[in-house]
């Protein structure tokens, strides 16, 4: 798949989900590899109001969200993929006043269940502020696994027109 | 000092009365996260519960509808962090060490609530278990364990 089809997905995808909008998560960057969101620095995330560092739960918002929609980089159809689980290791506090980026990739695809495995970081990558693995679940699949799952894999068009038709 | 911190201030003071009161919303204004997910907590003897009410604002899955997982982990850990301050006396908001949750059932879009059960609490860490649950409390739609830091601001 295309890089800038990809790319179109992933921010369709994101456009989609309201809470990442209100935290204003962006696409940063995707390719047929991994996919990194941004997360900008806001005052109404802030966890700890005696350092003003942002709240664990954005970065869970934030990973959470990359490491789902990283499965477009390796799925050929658009599915929704609920998460099953998700862990997060904090190797350092976040820094105030600076944006988090989340990097995710999904390192094994099988018919049922995609693993994904990510990080998050500020200046640096290779001083992550956190790891992350998720595991989420293909609602597109089949015994056939691909064939029947083109066929049902709900298409971000779908997505769009339940979108205009009011349920968000 | 940046502008987006407060100034020093006690915390258990806060904690102490608001158990007085048994009106918790300062302690719970504190925290901008707290209220953007508009997290509230309702003391049921010696138990507390904590709730966010339905919030479009929460949405992550626009098909069904269905709350953010995001919101509901982030939901649980700052339960968790409550439950500490307020039941075990931990002096700071307690630090985030690692945070694990499993998605059960969708996150519909109406109120969810929490409760925490702590496990083990040392002198630098606390390890907490926290099951999220919206129809009835014996059909959790998560639950999540966490590792805080314990011992310093």
């Amino acid at each position: 798949m295309s890089n800038s089809l990809i790319l179109e997905r992933a921010q369709r995808f994101l456009s989609a989900l309201r809470h990442c909008q209100v935290l204003g998560l962006t696409v940063h960057a995707i390719d047929n590899e991994r996919l990194t969101l941004r997360l900008p620095y806001s005052r109404q995330i802030i966890g700890n109001p005696e350092t003003g560092v942002i709240h664990g739960g954005a970065i869970t918002t934030l990973m959470d969200t990359t490491c789902g929609i990283s499965t477009i980089c390796v799925l050929p159809d658009f599915e929704i993929c609920p998460t099953l689980d998700l862990r997060i290791d904090y190797m350092r506090p976040a820094e105030p006043n600076k944006d988090v980026f989340g990097v995710a990739e999904c390192y094994r695809v099988t018919p049922n269940i995609i693993f994904t495995r990510g990080y998050a970081y500020q200046d640096d990558p290779s001083q992550p502020i956190a790891n992350v693995v998720g595991t989420f679940m293909r609602m597109g699949k089949g015994p056939q696994g691909d064939t029947a799952l083109k066929s049902s894999a709900l298409k971000p068009e779908q997505l769009k027109g339940a979108i205009d038709g009011g349920q968000a | 000092m940046s502008e987006n911190t407060l100034p020093p201030l006690d915390l258990s003071q806060v904690v102490q009365a608001a158990h007085q009161s048994n009106n918790y919303d300062e302690l719970l204004e504190l925290t901008p996260y707290a209220k953007l997910l508009g997290i509230e907590c309702l003391r049921l003897g010696d138990d507390m519960v904590f709730r966010i009410p339905a919030n479009k604002d929460s949405i992550g899955n626009p098909i069904l509808p269905a709350i953010h997982g995001g919101v509901i982990a982030g939901f649980m850990e700052h339960s968790a962090m409550l439950h500490l301050l307020m039941f075990m006396g931990t002096p700071h908001f307690p630090k985030i060490i690692d945070f694990s949750i499993d998605y059960l059932r969708a996150g519909h879009y109406r109120d969810t609530f929490a409760s925490c059960q702590v496990w083990r609490q040392g002198r630098r860490v606390a390890n907490v278990a926290i099951t999220a649950w919206q129809t009835t409390r014996s059909e959790p739609i998560a639950t999540a364990r966490a590792h805080f830091k314990v011992d310093e601001p």
